[in-house]
């Protein structure tokens, strides 16, 4: 049954909902803000006879996953930004090689080493690649503890349901936040799907070898079509987000994540002021709900992005909605959180203006 | 004159045979040779020979031909 | 006359080597070297419980040639993966298959690191001086003066260093329990070669700690050496470089000589 409701740190959250969900095995190297994590899991891990290791680097400890998924495990490894970057490989050879794992990213102010502060500029680098290679990789998007609760469970079914690594995408305010969380009940091991691709040895069967590397280019080719043929299912059968009065919206703002909940506070004032404005709330990022913004868009004047960017789910929102409706950005990098009062600001001038200190995007 | 059996014989894959000729000068009686005809991949590869002087002993089955040999080509056989 | 006589086979192909022909080169190590780790795999009756990673290099394509369950690992992390199976089976057995780029150049921190946790892996590590899969390029064992595509003039101290000696430094961390360098370019170094191998395979199921076996390899295609010439060249130039013998034991193992 599920847990009865706690206070609890996002990175911690993670933590627990991984064990929950079956995780037992994590490899990870420190890096602010998401410290908590394998903090948390150091001593979680071992209560459930997983295994946790401290991998001497974020390019280690994407391997030490790799080889784990490999042999059935449900594993997991976490980081940010930069951090992220350097497990591009390790996540290209799994997508490759067919191996599920769920990747944590709590992202926080870039290029480079950036700064601790909540950004979430790693859109492109979660959605658009990351690695080399014809592949995509799902990306969860909470926006609160509750949600990074029941995503990383997501995460995992994901990531086993279609044998790819899956990205679940907090930021370092969710990861510091403390909220109430209900957890899921534990999933009992023996009743996940048997998977009959690992590596366990040999015994009863033909040798079995996982590898991503195919010379022949016809096969790599067959191959590349086997792959994007699961992407194509996902893409179709995963898209999920949430609306929040919209049904009456002439203004839709589309934001993911801590964003999202500082644009739900800002909707909030302009109802109050008798502005028909209202939320969509992407949750897969990849695949992107394309269809149900797209229908929104057909039902709606004006769409305002708002993200801790400067500028990339924007363009999967040009993409979505085109000309359907006129499209307005604001976005603000660097790991700064405005104000709802400051969100609210930019939505009133998209209703009346020309969205600043936004801009208006011509499509 | 009867001819003895040796002690030991080999069978070399000759297909398999990359004619690196370690085994060549492994072998401590000389059993081996290059054969003068290549096989399907243009390599000259290893051949057991078929004449022996008297007073040859022949193959004697040390396998130190087959240890040896990178491509696992040779087996060798002891008489029982 | 010749009366007939009965023979039986007393050496072929061991079982975890698959009956196909290898992309090696004439007088490859790889393909010796493959052959001992089989051998060894049977003779302990590893085959059905073992997982290998290999590596990216000549060797990548091992998985078609050995006959148990391998994974592929990026190029320098084969060890990051084998701790990651080793930790979650512990029971099975995990071995690793590298070259110098692979083991000591992109992966000398896994490497590293696996040694010092002491992770319960065996390790083979093929040390040919040079890269051989990407053309000749040096390696982090080239020698002083020997060419390499990409030092054209030789190894030069003052650009490159000197070789490394990975082996040794991995002596170091205590969780590395038994370290051998072999060579595989004569009969009496391929039998003391198997045994480090096979001793290498008991460290990891006496659970003692990590073991690795360095392999001195010919490379004739890349040293642009016959076979035979690069027999010569391991056993007269890269052993006073890279000198064969136990470079580490803590296991308590008495040796049969």
């Amino acid at each position: 049954m599920p847990s009865e409701k706690m206070l609890m740190r996002g990175s911690h959250v993670v933590g627990e909902a991984a064990v929950r969900a079956g995780c037992r095995f994590y490899a990870g190297y420190p890096i602010t803000p998401q410290n908590e994590l394998p903090e948390y899991l150091s001593a979680r891990m071992f209560e459930v006879g997983g295994t946790f290791i401290q991998g001497e680097s974020e390019i280690a400890s994407i391997n030490m996953v790799l080889g784990a998924a490999a042999t059935g495990a449900r594993a997991m490894t976490s980081s940010s930004s930069p951090g992220i970057a350097l497990k591009q490989e390790g996540i290209s050879y799994m997508a490759g090689q067919e191996l599920p794992g769920v990747i944590i990213n709590m992202m926080r102010g870039g290029p480079g080493l950036g700064n601790i502060a909540p950004s979430a500029a790693d859109y492109f680098q979660a959605t658009r690649g990351g690695g080399n290679g014809d592949y995509r990789t799902p990306v969860l998007a909470p926006a609160g503890c509750q949600e990074l609760a029941e995503l990383t469970f997501s995460a995992f079914d994901l990531a086993d349901k279609y044998r790819t690594p899956v990205m679940l995408l907090g930021d370092g305010l969710m990861g510091q936040v403390m909220e109430p969380v209900v957890f899921p009940d534990f999933l009992n091991l023996d009743e996940l799907p048997k998977k009959d691709w690992t590596v366990t040895g040999c015994k009863g069967r033909e040798a079995r070898a996982l590898f991503s590397m195919i010379l022949d280019t016809a096969l790599l080719y067959r191959h590349n079509l086997h792959l994007q043929e699961k992407f194509d299912r996902i893409a179709a059968e995963e898209q999920r987000s949430e609306t929040i009065l919209t049904d009456d919206a002439d203004m839709v703002v589309v934001s993911y994540g801590t964003a999202a909940r500082i644009a739900e506070s800002a909707i909030e004032e302009l109802r109050a002021e008798g502005m028909a404005a209202g939320l969509f709330r992407p949750i897969t990022l990849w695949p992107y709900p394309t269809t149900a913004l797209r229908a929104l868009a057909k039902k709606v004047d004006k769409i305002a992005v708002f993200e801790f960017s400067l500028g990339q789910m924007l363009e999967d929102v040009i993409l979505s909605v085109g000309e359907r409706a006129e499209i307005y950005f604001y976005g603000i990098p660097g790991g700064v959180i405005p104000t709802p009062s400051e969100v609210a600001q930019f939505l009133r001038s998209v209703h009346k203006g020309d969205g600043k200190p936004g801009r208006r995007i011509e499509v | 004159m009867a001819k003895k059996a040796t002690k030991g014989k080999i069978k070399i894959d000759r297909e398999r045979c990359k004619g690196c000729q370690l085994c060549v000068d492994a072998c401590p009686n000389a059993v081996i040779e290059v054969d003068t005809s290549l096989n399907k991949r243009g390599y000259f590869p290893a051949r057991s020979r078929e004449k022996f002087e008297e007073g040859e002993k022949g193959c004697i089955a040390c396998a130190q031909c087959a240890t040896i040999c990178p491509e696992v080509a040779i087996e060798v056989y002891r008489a029982k | 006359m010749s009366a007939e006589v009965a023979y039986q086979k007393i050496f072929g192909r061991p079982e975890s080597l698959k009956d196909t022909y290898t992309h090696y080169c004439p007088g490859c190590g790889h393909s010796i070297a493959h052959r001992l780790v089989a051998e060894c795999l049977d003779e302990l009756n590893l085959r059905e419980d073992t997982i290998g990673v290999p590596p990216v290099g000549c060797a990548v394509l091992a998985y078609n040639y050995f006959n148990f369950d391998m994974v592929e690992a990026p190029h320098g992390r084969a060890l990051a993966v084998a701790t990651g199976i080793k930790r979650v089976l512990p029971d099975k057995f995990v071995l690793s298959y590298q070259g110098d780029g692979d083991l000591a150049a992109i992966g000398t921190a896994e490497t590293i690191h696996a040694a010092n946790r002491g992770e319960e892996i065996s390790a083979v590590f093929i040390n040919n001086a040079i890269y051989g899969m990407t053309g000749g390029q040096m390696a982090p064992t080239t020698l002083l003066g020997q060419e390499a595509t990409t030092a054209p003039g030789g190894r030069d101290p003052k650009l490159h260093g000197r070789p490394i000696d990975i082996s040794r430094m991995l002596a170091v961390c205590d969780g590395a329990v038994y370290i051998e360098r072999c060579g595989l370019t004569s009969l009496k170094q391929i039998r003391q070669a198997k045994k480090a191998i096979r001793k290498s395979f008991r460290c990891q199921l006496d659970h003692l700690g990590f073991a690795l076996v360095e392999l001195l390899s010919p490379c004739p295609t890349n040293w642009k050496l016959s076979p035979k010439e690069a027999v010569r060249w391991v056993n007269e130039v890269m052993i006073k470089t890279y000198p064969l013998g136990v470079i580490k034991d803590t296991t308590g193992y008495e040796d049969k000589k």
